[in-house]
């Protein structure tokens, strides 16, 4: 991919995570937080499918930006061809690691397997 | 009005303190500093002090120099902790009797303050710092290529890069990725990619889109604050940033 084609992608995850990340923190508002992180209230969350939905997007957006801004910090740290390759391929491997994980968790909350 | 008399004009000669790293890479292990009283007046330059030292008490001291005046781009050094062009910079302007010469960061050491140029002559060799296009002025009976004065403000600012390297020097990206394209070769690009004659835009544009290319620089902008010319090589990189994201065209 080109870069200037990643970097968009970059760009464009964490604005959209800006927005969704507020939303989010605005939810978690609603109760205070010790309530919040009660077991029941925690698998409401995961139940109400909107909300599940967001946290997924959240996982999938900062999961793309991070594991880029990570592949970004380790290109310049050190160089070669080799080390480049390794560098690019382990980042998206980590990244659909990472995002597969977190997908599990939300699913099988979402449908009662706890 | 102020009146200024003929012994201010001639200005007090004082002593400073230069401090001059030595290093020899083939005989040294390490960078070491030798410390030489020179005499300064109001308006002599650190290349002048430098100098001063070779003529009076070292000839071995390594430094690259020709015009003295800004314009050639070979003096360039970190003086009292900032990459300067020594030849530009008068010690009255640095504020201290002690003044600590070392050579450029990023750039590998020949010997003492001279180092090689090798990177940042390939960098800006690879962005074609010339025009594309088809046609030529130099056919018989071909017009020059004619620019209004609004065309050349576009990119005239960028033209007047020395090739000192300070900015090279200066640019934290620089100092750990070493195939990063850097910031004087990304400013030449915006140089010509905004030069209403030009017709490479989108080959060069596809040079420096690259994983080492113009999305290594981070905006930290100490490029533009040490530029002796005033080129600005930051606002450059924003606005080649800006085609690449699709905001210019
Ligand atoms: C939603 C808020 C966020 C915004 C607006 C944001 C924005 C950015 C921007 C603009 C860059 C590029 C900086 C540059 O090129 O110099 C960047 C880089 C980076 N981001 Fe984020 N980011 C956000 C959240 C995150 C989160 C939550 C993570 C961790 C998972 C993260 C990890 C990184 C990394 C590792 C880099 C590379 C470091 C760098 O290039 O300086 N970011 N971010
Ligand atoms: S942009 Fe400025 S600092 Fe950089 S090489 Fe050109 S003149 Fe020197
Ligand atoms: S000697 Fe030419 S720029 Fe300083």
């Amino acid at each position: 991919m080109r870069e200037s084609t990643i970097m968009k992608i970059h760009y464009g995850t964490a604005l959209a995570a800006i927005a969704l990340v507020a939303v989010h923190i605005l939810m978690r508002l609603t109760t205070n937080f010790a309530d919040s992180l009660e077991y029941e209230n925690v698998l409401a969350n995961y139940k109400f499918l909107p909300y599940a939905l967001m946290l997924e997007l959240i996982l999938i957006l900062l999961s793309i930006h991070g594991f880029n801004g990570l592949r970004v910090i380790l290109l310049e740290l050190k160089q070669g061809r080799m080390y480049e390759k390794a560098v690019s391929y382990g980042c998206v491997a980590a990244m659909f690691g990472l995002i597969a994980y977190g997908s599990r968790t939300i699913i099988m909350t979402n449908m009662g397997m706890t | 009005m102020a009146q200024v008399s003929i012994e201010d004009q001639s200005g007090e000669t004082t002593l400073i303190t230069l401090r001059i790293a030595r290093y020899n890479p083939q005989k040294d292990d390490s960078k070491s500093f030798m410390e030489f009283e020179v005499p300064a007046q109001k308006w002599t330059t650190v290349l002048e002090a430098i100098l001063d030292v070779k003529k009076n008490f070292d000839h071995s001291v390594a430094v690259r120099y020709s015009c003295r005046q800004a314009t050639c781009g070979s003096c360039g050094m970190i003086i009292n902790g900032k990459p300067r062009l020594a030849c530009f910079t008068k010690i009255s302007e640095l504020n201290s009797n002690v003044v600590t010469v070392e050579p450029m960061n990023n750039f590998p050491i020949i010997r003492d303050l001279a180092v090689k140029f090798e990177r940042l002559f390939d960098t800006h060799h690879k962005i074609k710092p010339f025009l594309i296009r088809d046609d030529t002025e130099l056919e018989t009976d071909a017009k020059e290529f004619l620019q209004s004065p609004e065309e050349l403000e576009q990119y005239i600012q960028f033209a007047n890069c020395i090739k000192c390297g300070l900015c090279n020097s200066a640019c934290p990206t620089m100092a750990m990725d070493s195939s990063f394209v850097g910031p004087q070769a990304l400013a030449q690009a915006y140089r010509y990619v905004a030069d209403s004659r030009d017709k490479g835009k989108n080959s060069r544009l596809k040079i420096i889109d690259d994983s080492h290319g113009i999305w290594r620089c981070h905006f930290a902008g100490s490029c533009s604050q040490v530029c002796p010319k005033g080129v600005d090589p930051a606002m450059g990189i924003q606005f080649l940033r800006g085609y690449l994201l699709g905001f210019r065209s």
